[in-house]
């Protein structure tokens, strides 16, 4: 029986599944509860981590489109897709625990104000990236439109990142020029869940990018015998 | 206390989920290769 050997992907699945542990117990136990919001603001810590690694997720797949459009190398594109999927999910999961965040200290779950409504245009552009791919058969036409998509729908990231400082807003502004008004433990403690979530981005983009490899290999194969 | 659990637990019901659609998704991937090369082999053996 074949047996699979322990690689950087394996270790890096350990160091992230360490890393949520410790990071739960950071928030849950460390962490100082905060003066007015109380308990409810230990949302915050992992809320940001996924809100980064939403943004991040959707950078690399900035990157892997021009490289893509550069060169033509159908791996970039498997890059691309893969990280505007694992993308989705953190950008998913910052929007949805910022709404039990508001809901706890606005009343609603939902404003239309600046941040919240970047963050909804933001989705809507993404989840039409994975919309279009599978509109297109062409694999080439899909690789090169969907490039193309990705590097014109990144325009949504700053605007969504710089939007609580550039228009009124509702939602909390943590980090500005003066530094982040935070406590140094409550730093602390935002800063080791975003490096948890940045390590746990980049072992679900090693195992989708096997995925794609993996679809490759079978597509190949059905080629093969279809000929 | 119940929104803080709330937005905890669909937190980490959408990374699992996401996660074990990863691996449905390979083990599918896996069991089509494996048919797809006996397939090969067997076309690949010489008939008597």
């Amino acid at each position: 029986m074949h047996r699979r050997r322990f690689g950087v992907g394996d270790l890096l699945d350990g160091i992230a599944a360490a890393a949520v542990a410790v990071a739960l117990f950071l928030v849950f136990l460390v962490a100082p509860r905060e003066a007015v919001m109380g308990d409810i603001q230990r949302v915050f810590y992992f809320h940001v981590a996924a809100a980064w690694v939403g943004y991040l997720a959707l950078l690399v797949v900035f990157a892997a489109a021009v490289v893509y459009l550069l060169r033509g190398d159908r791996r970039w594109d498997r890059v691309a897709l893969s990280s505007v999927e694992i993308g989705m999910v953190f950008l998913t999961e910052g929007i949805v625990t910022g709404m039990f965040w508001a809901k706890a200290t606005w009343g609603k779950p939902w404003v239309w104000e600046p941040r919240l409504t970047t963050s909804a245009v933001l989705w809507v552009i993404y989840a039409a990236y994975l919309l279009l791919r599978r509109s297109i058969e062409d694999p080439g036409r899909r690789a090169r439109l969907s490039a193309v998509y990705g590097v014109l729908g990144f325009v949504a990231v700053p605007i969504n990142f710089m939007a609580i400082r550039w228009w009124r807003a509702v939602h909390p502004l943590v980090f500005d020029s003066s530094g982040a008004h935070l406590a140094p433990l409550m730093l602390a403690v935002l800063i080791f869940c975003v490096v948890t979530f940045t390590l746990l981005y980049a072992s679900l983009l090693l195992h989708r990018l096997r995925l794609e490899w993996m679809s490759e290999q079978v597509r190949h194969l059905r080629r093969q015998q279809g000929a | 206390m119940a929104y803080l659990f709330g937005a905890y637990l669909v937190l980490w019901a959408i990374t699992f989920g996401y996660v074990f659609s990863i691996g449905a998704r390979q083990k599918r991937l896996q069991q089509e290769l494996q048919r797809l090369r006996e397939q090969a082999e067997a076309e690949d053996q010489p008939t008597p």
